[in-house]
């Protein structure tokens, strides 16, 4: 049900960690319904330098929150804000129908649960 | 476990069918029909009890259970699928779920899987000579896998009666993590396990069985179930042992659960 890609991406996600002294963290999601994630950045000149997440969820919720990270990299903040969960499944080619929610949770982290420290 | 009392306060005046199983298909629990059954007695209502998950597992005696109807089906004893059986105590009259058809004596249409029934009393058969035995060596390597899981991580709880349960389940609780990613990294090495857990079912709530236990959500969330037959072996769970720790430490390692749990910032 899950395209190689999002299997390669559970299996070796790309950013996981805490930044220590983050510009910003967004946390989104409940442990109660399944998912939960915490994304940091670093910010040098408008542009997210560094980015990193930690999710605890199923394999789409990981790596949905991975490839988010991936897509952020390297953008200017007003780039990376507009990077949607259409965006991020497309990334992964695709979602199966069920899991596009867990696209969500990490477009929520970087779009509208994101606190600038 | 099913408190008796529960059972009695639940009884209201327009119950006419009390339905319990005894032994719960995901945590493995055994539950005392017999008490049960006689708190139905005394109220005069009859008692139907799924017992698919305790055939060929524990002894399954309709005479010693009480109960007035009892169910059954083949394949969890290795029979072929698509039968099964209900015992239906005699003067109970029961109405047709399908009707159309005087087979089996007008309570079931159709006509009759008669392969699949052979089939099934054969099972049967060979599950009552060897029960004993297969039992007490599948208990032995589910103990040995439970207490090796229970050694080798941390923050594992145990779903289930501690005793009280059939020999062939685990159900455990890695606690921080998600079902469904644990068991993806299972099927990767070649483990089939199962979890209640709400990304493999499709829908967002935990295991409602887990829940009515009062375990919270976001534990349930992180339930495992291994279920084991007569063909597992010392070598499947010692292989079981080596390869699950792993995986816990690393999707811990993602977690920020785990992180908060421990400390972190």
């Amino acid at each position: 049900m899950y395209s190689e890609k999002l299997l390669e991406h559970f299996k070796n996600p790309r950013n996981v960690g805490v930044i220590e002294n983050a510009d910003g963290v967004g946390e989104a999601g409940n442990p109660k319904c399944g998912d939960m994630m915490t994304v940091y950045i670093k910010v040098k000149e408008d542009v997210i330098e560094d980015i990193k997440f930690q999710t605890f969820g199923c394999a789409a919720a990981i790596a949905t929150s991975s490839m988010m990270t991936e897509l952020a990299k390297g953008k200017k903040i007003e780039e990376a804000l507009k990077i949607s969960k259409r965006d991020i499944a497309d990334a992964l080619d695709g979602l199966p129908p069920i899991k596009m929610h867990c696209s969500l949770l990490a477009e929520d982290a970087l779009k509208r649960r994101l606190k600038i420290i | 476990m099913i408190d008796p009392e529960d059972l009695r306060k639940s009884i209201k005046k327009n119950t006419i069918l009390i339905s319990i199983m005894l032994v719960n298909n995901e945590i493995g629990n055994i539950y005392p029909i017999k008490e049960l059954v006689s708190i139905a007695k005394e109220k005069n209502i009859p008692f139907h009890c799924d017992a698919v998950q305790a055939l060929g597992k524990i002894e399954v005696d309709v005479k010693k259970l009480g109960v007035d109807l009892l169910s059954i089906s083949a394949h969890k004893i290795y029979a072929p699928k698509g039968v099964g059986a209900l015992f239906i105590r005699k003067g109970l009259k029961i109405d047709p779920l399908i009707t159309g058809g005087h087979q089996e004596k007008n309570r079931r249409g159709g006509t009759e899987n008669m392969i699949g029934i052979v089939g099934f009393g054969k099972a049967c058969e060979i599950a009552k000579h060897e029960m004993r035995e297969v039992s007490e060596r599948v208990k032995r390597l589910r103990d040995k896998l439970e207490k090796g899981i229970m050694e080798r991580i941390p923050d594992v709880k145990l779903n289930g009666h501690p005793e009280k349960r059939v020999p062939t389940t685990l159900n455990v609780s890695f606690l921080y993590v998600e079902g469904e990613s644990i068991l993806l990294n299972l099927d990767m090495e070649g483990i089939a396990a199962s979890s209640g857990s709400a990304c493999t079912s499709g829908t967002l709530d935990p295991s409602h069985v887990l829940t009515a236990m009062g375990i919270p959500h976001e534990v349930a969330h992180g339930s495992v179930r291994f279920s084991l037959g007569r063909e597992t072996t010392e070598e499947d769970i010692d292989y079981v042992l080596e390869v699950l720790p792993p995986i816990i430490e690393r999707l811990r390692s993602y977690s920020p659960l785990y992180r908060k749990a421990k400390g972190g910032k």
